[in-house]
């Protein structure tokens, strides 16, 4: 079990819908659990550094011509709280520029305590308690990814003058 | 201390070898004006009862150039280019051919007729004096000269009327543009206009977005200016306000293969442009989803920019501003006969990497009104 993985919190303290900052490894990671799917981007918008965890998840909306929105509700962005910039929460990618413009994906597992029992360290440490142990845990994963595209990004070379 | 100064080419070309110690390549000028001399001139073109209307109103000139180059501003005309006889500058083909055609050896010039028929309010004289100038420009000039090209004026008040004086005159081979005045009653990228502008891509017409408009409101973003000189150096924010409703509005997704020029209207002004739309695109861009790409992308596609009047600066911060342009195709070279901008043509020339100078002086215009 590599070091690089924290043990966050409880799976169970974060709902569908719900975000939490956490501490690990010296910077803050911004945890959303997106329809019980849980997703880690590192808590600083790659623009000017402005807390992500305190953003908005609002509707996709598109357009093919003025007036025909398209307001997708089924997927949403991550809206950073100072700019508007929108981003995918599973990928990091930015809307206007996919390739150049992303923050910083980390992988978030759900681990059950018995897995994790007296794994180090973390702002949470797995209770070591016979009953607590069968609990599921988040474990953040400060690894690098592979980076990921989203299904949707435009691959054209975004200019972003 | 004197610094050394080269040739006075600031002056207006006024021969063949002139031209040549400036560009051998070929020209094509953008914007050339024919003013209308009088109201008589038009009278062959209009049915008798706009005549009498003419003629017991004692009318005789629309009132917006009036306004927008008083006949005594130095930027009216150019003294070289003001006829000796009291002649309205511009007002008859000869004129033209020897102050720029025949001495600037064009291959084509773009002809643009600002009468500022927008200024009269009653729809259907409006619209009978905007078919009148389209058939004087046709009869008086496009069949007198095969070098030029010309622009049609509409009733820009009216949707309905300017799509049918489109269909009446659009189809003509010597219309390849539509004039619109920068300044109007409503932003050209309203939805209104939407069948406007999808009527002139259809008749393969550039829309010219030029100097001037008699809008319903002031004349500036802020009320009244007392000046000419106010009026002159601030209208590139009606150019401004123009492109940012025709981008953000989605014109271009309505009407994908519309050209735009912005003539007269300047063109380094458009970096900065460029830099805040694409900025706040980035965050607003939900309000506009129809905009799905950087603004000054769709700038560099849809829009060509004449080089009259060029707001020049010493030649380092020249060059560097054109850099920004980050395009070789954006600028046409325009004369802007008969006004006096005193452009340095040398300066913008020397100040653009050697590639953009032929593209400048002819090949972008080229290709774009389709010569």
């Amino acid at each position: 079990m590599s070091t690089r993985r924290y043990v966050v919190g409880k799976a169970a303290d974060l709902a569908d819908g719900e975000k939490m900052a956490v501490e690990v490894g010296g910077r803050s990671i911004a945890i959303f659990n997106v329809e019980g799917r849980y997703y880690g981007l590192l808590n600083r918008c790659p623009h000017r550094g402005a807390d992500l965890c305190a953003g908005r998840f609002l509707p996709r909306v598109t357009a093919a011509v003025p007036g025909e929105y398209h307001y997708d509700t089924e997927h949403t962005f991550l809206v950073c709280p100072w700019h508007g910039w929108e981003f995918d929460v599973t990928t990091g990618q930015s809307y206007f520029d996919p390739v150049g413009m992303r923050g910083r994906p980390y992988k978030v597992d759900v681990e059950s305590g018995a897995t994790i029992a007296g794994m180090q360290p973390g702002p949470l440490r797995a209770e070591t308690v016979s009953v607590q142990v069968e609990d599921d845990y988040l474990v953040v994963d400060l690894r690098p990814q592979r980076p990921q595209r989203a299904q949707s990004a435009r691959t054209e070379k975004q200019e972003t003058v | 201390m004197i610094t050394p100064t080269r040739p006075a080419l600031i002056e207006p070309v006024v021969d063949r070898a002139g031209r040549e110690a400036l560009w051998t390549g070929s020209v094509i000028d953008v914007d050339v004006h024919a003013q209308v001399p009088s109201a008589e001139t038009l009278f062959p073109y209009l049915a008798q009862q706009w005549v009498d209307w003419c003629t017991e109103r004692n009318w005789k000139q629309p009132q917006g150039p009036l306004s927008h180059y008083p006949p005594n501003s130095p930027r009216t005309c150019r003294p070289q280019w003001r006829p000796a006889d009291g002649r309205t500058p511009a007002s008859d083909v000869d004129l033209l051919r020897r102050h720029v055609l025949d001495p600037w050896d064009v291959d084509r010039a773009i002809l643009n007729c600002y009468y500022g028929i927008d200024s009269i309010r009653q729809p259907d004289w409006h619209n009978a004096m905007a078919g009148a100038v389209n058939d004087w420009l046709i009869e008086e000039w496009l069949n007198k000269d095969s070098r030029l090209r010309a622009s049609m004026v509409l009733p820009a008040r009216d949707p309905a009327s300017m799509i049918r004086e489109i269909e009446r005159v659009g189809s003509h081979p010597g219309i390849v543009q539509v004039l619109l005045p920068v300044r109007t009653d409503a932003l050209w990228g309203r939805r209104m206009f939407f069948p406007v502008f999808e009527a002139m891509a259809e008749h393969g017409l550039v829309a010219g977005l030029h100097y001037g408009g008699t809008a319903d409101g002031v004349p500036s973003t802020t009320g009244y200016p007392s000046y000419f000189i106010e009026e002159y150096a601030a209208e590139w924010q009606a150019f401004g306000s123009q492109i940012t409703s025709m981008v953000a509005e989605g014109l271009f997704r309505v009407a994908p293969d519309l050209r735009v020029s912005v003539l007269e209207g300047g063109f380094l002004w458009l970096p900065a442009w460029g830099w805040r739309m694409n900025k706040d695109w980035k965050g607003l861009r939900r309000e506009v989803p129809w905009l799905t790409e950087p603004p000054f992308d769709l700038v560099r596609r849809h829009f060509r920019f004449s080089t009259a009047p060029t707001e020049a600066g010493p030649t380092p911060l020249l060059e560097k501003a054109i850099g920004w342009l980050r395009s070789e195709d954006l600028l046409m070279f325009a004369t802007d006969y008969p006004h006096a901008h005193d452009d340095d043509l040398a300066q913008l020339l020397s100040a653009m990497p050697e590639s953009m100078r032929a593209k400048t002086m002819a090949e972008n215009a080229r290709s774009w009104y389709r010569l």
